[in-house]
């Protein structure tokens, strides 16, 4: 067992292990990009490189990306629930794999695997001229069939993902029609929201507007930022800086950093 | 070079692939582990044409890799369909035909 195997193959379990056990969604997805990559370098070890390359270009590439995107599309902080809807089900399917990976081990463990065949004998053409005349010599159907097979799922996801419009889209001049018609039943002004506070200090979008009273704005700072409560707070002595400063009645102290 | 330990690394990968499909309840996880198990038998195919001596398990990897890759597209396309229409990507509340 090469030191190599040994690095890539814990490295690949607990990839694995990590995938199973983490709550969210996002994390399983990086663990498991983690068990492709090691994968990949499993590949090359077995004298496959053109595999490995596959591998992680088609796999940690471009499948680990969709599901990505797909995960950001769902939500990602989409965590699993973990309420069983058939009693006893977590424990006895982890019964079973862990007897189905028993089995499988004990089982292969002790076969007999004839290594004397050398793959690099076979090697003198390079591995992808090797697999380019298997694939389009003995296996050039299953090649034709695989072509179908991959114009087919790409016409089927375009199908399952297109959405059909079910009301026309609105024209500039029936949104205007529509904020005055709300204008003048509810009174909800037709106009932009207020801008956030632009002070000496921040003008980050967490920081309210202030009337001309000095109260807050309503709706001056995001309905995300609102929900979660993170409004920075606008205190009296806030006020009066802010009213010194641009009044030029203090000098800005600075510290010895050269911030004030 | 010996093959068994990577017949049996493989092996430790699809049963760890086959708890995560019976135990997650997320769709996209339980794809997820569907891909781990595909892969923990490609790697047994490249370890077994190592074996041989022939490339024929590397290019019936290669065939998988094409076929997963096709179903990866299918499948996260009906979650996608199916999230739309229940906003959960749960397969616990896609029980519509439950008698």
């Amino acid at each position: 067992m090469s030191f190599a195997f040994a690095v890539c193959a814990t490295l690949s379990v607990a990839g694995a292990l990590g995938m199973l056990l983490s709550k969210r969604a996002v994390h399983s997805a990086l663990f498991i990009a983690l068990t492709m990559i090691n994968l990949a370098v499993l590949y090359l070890q077995l004298s496959a490189p053109f595999l490995g390359m596959v591998q992680i270009i088609v796999y940690t590439g471009a499948v680990m990306m969709l599901f990505l995107f797909v995960l950001m599309i769902v939500g990602v902080d989409s965590s699993d629930s973990l309420t069983e809807t058939l009693k006893g089900q977590r424990i006895a399917s982890i019964v079973v794999a862990v007897g189905l990976g028993f089995l499988l081990t004990s089982s292969i463990g002790s076969a007999v695997i004839s290594t004397e065949n050398s793959l690099d004998a076979t090697f003198a053409g390079g591995n992808v001229q090797a697999i380019a005349n298997l694939m389009f010599g003995k296996y050039v159907l299953a090649l034709e069939v695989t072509a179908a097979l991959l114009v087919t799922a790409a016409v089927g996801a375009m199908v399952l993902a297109h959405r059909e419009r079910i009301n026309p889209k609105l024209s500039q001049r029936e949104q205007q029609q529509a904020r005055f018609v709300d204008y003048a039943l509810t009174g909800k002004h037709p106009g932009p929201l207020p801008p956030s506070g632009v002070y000496a200090r921040h003008n980050a979008v967490d920081t309210p507007a202030l009337l001309p009273d000095g109260s807050i704005a309503a709706n001056s700072v995001p309905a995300p930022l609102q929900a979660r409560g993170s409004i920075r707070d606008i205190t009296e002595s806030d006020n009066q800086r802010v009213i010194d400063l641009s009044e030029g009645n203090v000098v800005i102290e600075r510290g010895e950093d050269g911030r004030n | 070079m010996d093959v068994t330990n990577y017949v049996i690394l493989s092996s430790i990968l699809f049963s760890i692939g086959a708890v995560g499909v019976l135990v997650r309840r997320n769709a996209i996880v339980m794809f997820m582990s569907i891909e781990l198990m595909l892969n923990a038998a490609n790697l047994a195919f490249v370890a077994f044409a190592r074996a041989n001596g022939n490339f024929d398990g590397q290019v019936v990897a290669f065939f998988v890799m094409v076929v997963a890759a096709a179903e990866v597209v299918i499948g996260l396309a009906i979650i996608m369909a199916i999230f739309r229409t229940r906003k959960t990507a749960s397969i616990d509340e896609a029980s519509l035909l439950r008698a």
